[in-house]
């Protein structure tokens, strides 16, 4: 069984980051090069993914399922969990995606190749 | 009436830009370059064909330069290019291939701007130019919108595809929307001088058109079909000569186009005969019907009206449809009741200029001149409509 975990990025952390100097950057990427390594033993595989303008968003809190362009990337809604799935085309992941049981947003977005 | 080089144009790229884009999609699998090379040779042909005259046959000229312009941007992908060369004018791609590209323009997952940019350029064959002159942005925004548009299907893994049966509603309801939005921009627009020769509404009626002929089985097609050609139906009486708004009561019904109106409503029947219930589409041309076929506005049947905008308010429980409801509910059950259900919907709507244009009138019906005054007065401080405010002055000025 594989888990994939969702990193969402804020404006501000954006902003901070930033702001830092190319030598604060460096040692905030080595904080992550390190978490990454400490827990090396349980990570089974994970990929950068796409710009977020390549998201499409499905609300399933409705009377029927929205589907709209864009990422939500507002504070309160945090990612909390993310699968990967082979499919077709964008398309199928809809399909898939509008039987969903779970939270009521998903957020598909296509793996950088 | 002699038409210009830029008619012309026009009315080659609305017959013909969709089936050559969607022969080159098909061809090349991007849509992408397939979309840049038509636009390349249609705007070509706006810098060419006003100089020399427009070419014995547009259509295979067009077609030509497009080939060109896809021979050059091809040279580095040599796998391609034997199959463009072969490629022949007229093609007959199956007859569904314009109406992928409609799906694929239209797809949900790209925002709604995006949906109309890509439809009208692609589809109908717009120019940038020409979407952000029907839009009033900038040139600009439009080309950033395309681009993003066609970044996001290639890159999100959007298909050229037709939807299945069971998608179907869903993503037929985005495309008319599109449709629908356009036909409204065009109506609401068509008070501006026309220094040039596309009409959205006639994108709007020609896409339709070419929709219901793909999918006569989709009563909605239909009744939008019939709901763009019914209010066409009553152009010729919406202004004066000098561009002033006439609204339906004050309409000479002599101008109307009462064969386009019996073509419309005969569409409407067979379809509502085929299909128990209908879509909001098909009442609202329904209601449509209503007033073109009253000999005067004083022989509307606004019980009919008043039943049609119950069932759309049913499936569209919208404010707007309430405050058009209103106008039936007076002629049925007077002006004071027309007045309630307006004023409830002060909160929701309070900076929309026709709920206050039709408080007035209300008001004024009820004998309160000076509270009418106010509403008008609000009316006319809230529209953006040069022909809207125009009309509303000189109620505010007439003794």
């Amino acid at each position: 069984m594989k888990y994939v975990l969702m990193f969402v990025e804020t404006e501000q952390f954006a902003q901070e980051l930033a702001a830092k100097t190319a030598a604060e950057r460096e040692q905030a990427y080595q904080r992550v090069y390190a978490w990454f390594d400490e827990h090396a033993g349980k990570i089974s595989g994970g990929r950068k993914l796409q710009a977020p303008h390549t998201a499409t968003t499905v609300r399933l809190d409705g009377p029927a399922p929205v589907t709209t362009d864009g990422p939500f990337m507002e504070g309160k809604e945090v990612v909390s969990g993310f699968t990967e799935v082979d499919v077709t085309d964008l398309d199928e992941a809809l399909q898939m995606v509008r039987t969903w049981p779970g939270c009521p947003v998903v957020e598909i977005r296509p793996v950088e190749s | 009436m002699t038409s210009t080089p830029a008619d012309e144009l026009a009315r080659v790229v609305r017959d013909h830009a969709g089936r050559l884009a969607a022969s080159l999609v098909s061809l090349l699998g991007d849509f992408s370059a397939a979309e840049d090379l038509v636009q390349d040779a249609v705007e070509t042909a706006l810098r060419r064909w006003p100089e020399e005259g427009v070419p014995d046959r547009p259509d295979g000229w067009l077609f030509t330069v497009a080939r060109r312009r896809g021979l050059d941007l091809l040279r580095r992908q040599q796998n391609y290019r034997s199959k463009l060369a072969e490629l022949q004018w007229p093609v007959q791609p199956a007859p569904d291939d314009r109406l992928r590209l409609v799906f694929t323009c239209c797809h949900p997952a790209l925002a709604r701007e995006a949906q109309i940019a890509l439809t009208l350029r692609v589809v109908c064959g717009l120019t940038t130019a020409q979407l952000a002159a029907a839009f009033l942005v900038p040139e600009t925004t439009v080309a950033q919108r395309v681009t993003r548009a066609k970044r996001k299907i290639a890159q999100a893994g959007i298909p050229y595809r037709l939807p299945r049966d069971d998608e179907l509603p869903e993503r037929l309801g985005e495309v008319l929307t599109v449709i629908y939005l356009l036909f409204n921009e065009g109506y609401l627009s068509s008070t501006r001088d026309r220094p040039h020769s596309r009409d959205l509404v006639d994108d709007a009626e020609w896409l339709t058109a070419l929709l219901a002929g793909l999918l006569p089985a989709e009563p909605e097609v239909t009744g939008l079909l019939a709901l763009i050609r019914l209010h066409r139906s009553r152009a010729a009486a919406r202004f004066t000569p000098d561009g002033q708004l006439i609204l339906l009561p004050d309409q000479d019904r002599s101008t109307w186009d009462h064969a386009a109106i019996a073509a419309a409503t005969g569409l409407l029947t067979r379809t509502a005969r085929r299909h128990r219930s209908p879509g909001p589409y098909q009442l609202q041309a329904a209601i449509a019907a209503c007033h073109c076929e009253a000999a005067s506005w004083a022989e509307t049947d606004w019980h009919q009206i008043l039943v049609l905008y119950d069932l759309l308010l049913r499936l569209q429980p919208s404010a707007v449809t309430r405050l058009h409801r209103a106008v039936a509910v007076r002629y049925v059950e007077g002006a004071e009741a027309a007045l309630a259900e307006v004023d409830a919907l002060r909160n929701e709507l309070g900076s929309y200029p026709l709920l206050h244009a039709t408080r007035a009138e209300l008001l004024r019906a009820t004998g309160d001149h000076a509270r009418a005054r106010e509403a008008d007065q609000r009316a006319l401080e809230l529209t953006n409509n040069p022909a809207q405010a125009e009309l509303l002055h000189q109620r505010l000025v007439r003794p």
